[in-house]
């Protein structure tokens, strides 16, 4: 099997199993994409790990992590604008952050092309919400690929990335959860021979690039051309294609869909053998008005089958409208079938709705529930033993705001910590409005680093000059943990390293104190005086992740055997404290009442030596 | 017909390097796979779990629930979800016997299982449960050479032999830790 650098080396065409993201990073080489820029969020992060396989010189793509997915997309513009093939990637609440810069550049000349790829995720596998991206090509102009897989995932981004240089302008790959992580032969193709041109080709003439009130209309105009040539693109190309049912029926029955969601479709109609035609959306917005006139004339009812959000369905009824087609209209109805991923049965059981003799339903299947496993925190995660401090440290009534990262996972039992959550980086300002006209609650804050630097500065700049009356809580692991460790800034893998104390006293901030997060009394007695403290106060709880951190010794030393803790029998009175209000997962509860130490999951962190009342934790002799 | 397996188990067990391994020996054994993972990078401590589908009629990757022939799961409690949700009347359960209690057990709020409860719920769900424990693993991340071991001896999935699976082993672990792994996956049997 090929390596990771391998599949992103490789000169000639192979081909080999590979998740779509993998895929994807090929398909950059290949289409000579000049610049890819991300700030990590799942979906999308294993398309970085590809591109950045292959040791740095021989890396065929240049490629940044940026602080956020603002940035990420601007740089990438940036690079396009000199005549740079380029490419952006990040989760679908990323497009949120990207938002300002993104709405402006459809009416922009971009002349080495633009790739802005969308890691939508339906059923919020590990997001925040399911936001449906495609509202957003309908606000802002832009044409919208959706591969179904991880082959198409290759294709459709090489097609997309030499029709955005030919048209100089910028496109959506829209990709989900999975299509992602999908697996799947795909046939490669080979590297581009010809050396990088680097020569920066910005040319203010080839504007206008600034948006005033003058330029706007023209510009406006200009987007709504492109976004024609993009629909007269749809009516012809092969992205957009009919698969015929093997058997007509009595009534001509059709269906449309795309990306994965026309894979489910396609799948329910063919096991069902039922006479379906599928229509299959592969450039998605903006739509083949005639290709789809056609195919509802042809047809005397179809079914539009989504994901998500309502959002073909009525750009299809007015086209059937305004051109009076008898074809009958049926898409998904109640509230359950907008919400969450298709699958094949999903799609069966919406087709059963207008069709319930071709999809005859299933008897749903009845299995006892075993006990619920939520995740949690590692074995010796810092956040968990500041949790376990500070909620102890709290006055009652206090209100704590969590933020994004590993440590929301304190707001669910035991720890109960970070009781509302909106986006990344939003605790501080939260908070700040939280503490407004009130003298009755203490409000605390928490924030992950790799957050703070990409959305919170603004609201602890913000906190600092009003000297708003919170505690924000730094729980710095010097790293992205949840996504899989990516670098900060600051954190001393790109550029230098960023003194957090320092730089937070020049924004303004008077009140800090900082300690290592397993220093429980020292945290705690931290907390205490800052919320004493009248006025904005901010406390840093710093432990390196730990995941990592064993990753990296492990790696360095494979023989690594760590030192765990046990309990002492004798001492153990049964208070549960570690199983179960620090809560470490190295514990194990048994029925007769006793605790042990599970060696496999235990690190040897000893961070729960400290919270025992009976002193019966100890190190393993 | 698609034959199905649904893989599970705790984040940090090393799934994706399991799902992976089994993949690509199927395609080495030259058939058509479509496989998913279902977790990000971001399921800390959670359930994890890994689809793989075999054969040509398979368009998506995702196994149906209750469309499972095979449930391959890394931990004990995760092999009882992984069926409730997942196995086919007539399937099999295959799981690495270890327990990681999940928060809701170490909080004396719910009961874990034991060896003779999944297998007894299984066989109510009409299959077939085999647990694999071997004593003498040092590194527990070498639980899934253990657990395709046995899954080879079973012959559980058509088409796919132990050979081939041994030579995927051999393409994709570490050349450090080869060797142990090998022997796991002999012994497992
Ligand atoms: C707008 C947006 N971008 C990306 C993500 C993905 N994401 C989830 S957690 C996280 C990491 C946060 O890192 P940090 O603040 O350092 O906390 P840690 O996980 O290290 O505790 C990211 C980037 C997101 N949820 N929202």
């Amino acid at each position: 099997m090929r390596s990771l650098a391998d599949l992103m080396t490789e000169k000639e065409g192979f081909s080999a199993l590979v998740m779509g993201n993998h895929a994807l990073a090929r398909a950059m080489a290949e289409a000579g994409t000049a610049v890819a820029t991300s700030y990590p969020g799942s979906p999308t992060p294993e398309i970085a790990e590809a591109l950045l396989a292959p040791a740095g010189k021989d890396q065929p793509v240049h490629f940044e992590f940026a602080v956020n997915e603002k940035v990420a997309l601007e740089i990438a513009a940036g690079a396009a604008l000199n005549g740079h093939p380029s490419a952006v990637f990040f989760k679908s609440v990323g497009l949120n952050v990207a938002a300002d810069s993104l709405i402006q550049l459809p009416l922009m000349e971009l002349p080495g092309g633009m790739v802005i790829i969308l890691g939508d995720d339906p059923g919020a596998n590990s997001s925040q919400n399911e936001q449906d991206n495609r509202w957003f090509a309908r606000m802002a102009y832009l044409p919208v690929f959706e591969p179904a897989s991880p082959a198409e995932t290759h294709a459709m981004y090489k097609e997309a990335a030499a029709l955005a240089r030919a048209r100089r302008a910028p496109v959506f790959l829209r990709l989900t959860t999975h299509v992602c992580h999908a697996r799947e032969t795909v046939q490669f193709g080979p590297l581009p021979a010809s050396a990088r041109d680097w020569t920066p080709r910005f040319d203010a003439k080839a504007g206008p690039y600034v948006p005033i009130a003058a330029t706007v209309f023209p510009l406006k105009k200009r987007a709504l051309e492109k976004l024609d040539a993009w629909a007269a693109y749809g009516e012809t190309s092969p992205l957009n294609t009919v698969y015929k049912a093997a058997a007509p029926g009595a009534k001509k029955l059709g269906a449309i869909a795309a990306g994965l969601p026309a894979l489910c479709l396609l799948e329910a109609v063919r096991s069902a053998g039922a006479p379906v035609d599928v229509l299959k959306l592969g450039l998605s917005y903006p739509l083949p008005e005639q290709l789809l006139a056609d195919f509802l004339a042809a047809h005397d009812e179809v079914y539009v089958f989504e994901e998500l959000d309502r959002v073909t369905e009525g750009e299809l009824k007015a086209l059937a409208y305004d051109r009076g087609l008898a074809c009958r209209l049926h898409a998904r109805r109640g509230h359950a079938e907008l919400m969450g991923e298709m699958t094949p049965e999903r799609a069966r059981a919406c087709l059963a709705g207008p069709w319930p003799e071709l999809f005859p339903g299933a008897a749903p299947r009845k299995a006892a529930e075993p006990a619920p496993r939520l995740p949690q925190m590692c074995p010796g995660c810092g956040h968990r033993s500041a949790f376990h401090a500070i909620k102890k440290a709290l006055p009652p009534g206090a209100i704590t705001v969590g933020d994004i990262g590993c440590h929301s996972l304190g707001f669910m039992p035991p720890y109960d910590m970070g009781e509302v959550l909106f986006s990344m980086g939003h605790s501080v300002s939260t908070a700040s409005g939280l503490a407004l006209h009130n003298d009755a609650r203490k409000v605390v804050a928490f924030v992950g680093d790799s957050t703070f630097f990409h959305a919170a500065m603004p609201g602890v700049v913000n906190a600092a000059s009003r000297d708003s009356d919170i505690t924000l809580v730094l729980l710095d692991n010097g790293t992205t943990a949840m996504t899989g460790h990516q670098p900060r800034p600051g954190n001393g893998e790109i550029g230098d390293r960023i003194a957090l104390p320092e730089m937070l006293k020049n924004l303004g901030v008077k009140f800090l104190r900082e300690c290592d997060a397993y220093d429980q009394p020292k945290l705690a007695a931290h907390l205490k005086e800052a919320m004493e403290h009248k006025g904005f106060a901010i406390v840093i709880a710093r432990h390196p992740c730990m995941l990592k951190f064993m990753r990296d010794r492990r790696r360095a030393n494979p023989g690594l055997k760590p030192q765990h803790v046990a309990v002492d029998q004798a001492k153990c009175a049964r208070h549960y404290t570690c199983a179960a209000d620090f809560a470490c997962p190295s514990f194990i509860r048994h029925a007769d009442g006793s605790v042990t130490v599970n060696t496999e999951l235990c690190i040897g962190d000893g961070s729960c030596i400290q919270t025992c009342p009976a002193q019966a934790i100890g190190r393993e002799k | 017909m698609a034959y199905n397996i649904y893989l599970c188990g705790v984040g940090g067990q090393g799934i994706g390097i399991l799902a992976a391994t089994l993949a690509q020996a199927a395609a080495k054994a030259g058939l058509e796979v479509r496989a998913c993972d279902t977790h990000g990078l971001a399921q800390r401590g959670g359930v994890v779990s890994s689809h793989i589908r075999l054969g040509a009629d398979a368009l998506t990757p995702l196994v149906p629930e209750g469309g499972a022939d095979l449930v391959l799961a890394l931990e004990r409690l995760e092999a009882l979800r992984g069926a409730a949700q997942f196995l086919k009347k007539g399937g099999k359960v295959v799981y690495y016997d270890t327990a990681y209690q999940p928060v809701s057990v170490r909080r004396g709020q719910a009961q874990y299982p034991s060896e003779e409860e999944v297998a007894r719920q299984v066989a109510a769900l009409g299959g077939e449960a085999a647990a694999v424990r071997l004593a003498e693993i040092q590194d527990p991340r070498m639980q899934n050479s253990a657990l395709l071991g046995r899954l080879a001896a079973l012959k559980a999935v058509p088409g796919l032999e132990a050979a081939v699976i041994e030579e995927t082993l051999k393409e994709i672990l570490p050349p450090a830790a080869l060797e142990e792994n090998l022997r796991i996956f002999r012994a497992a049997k």
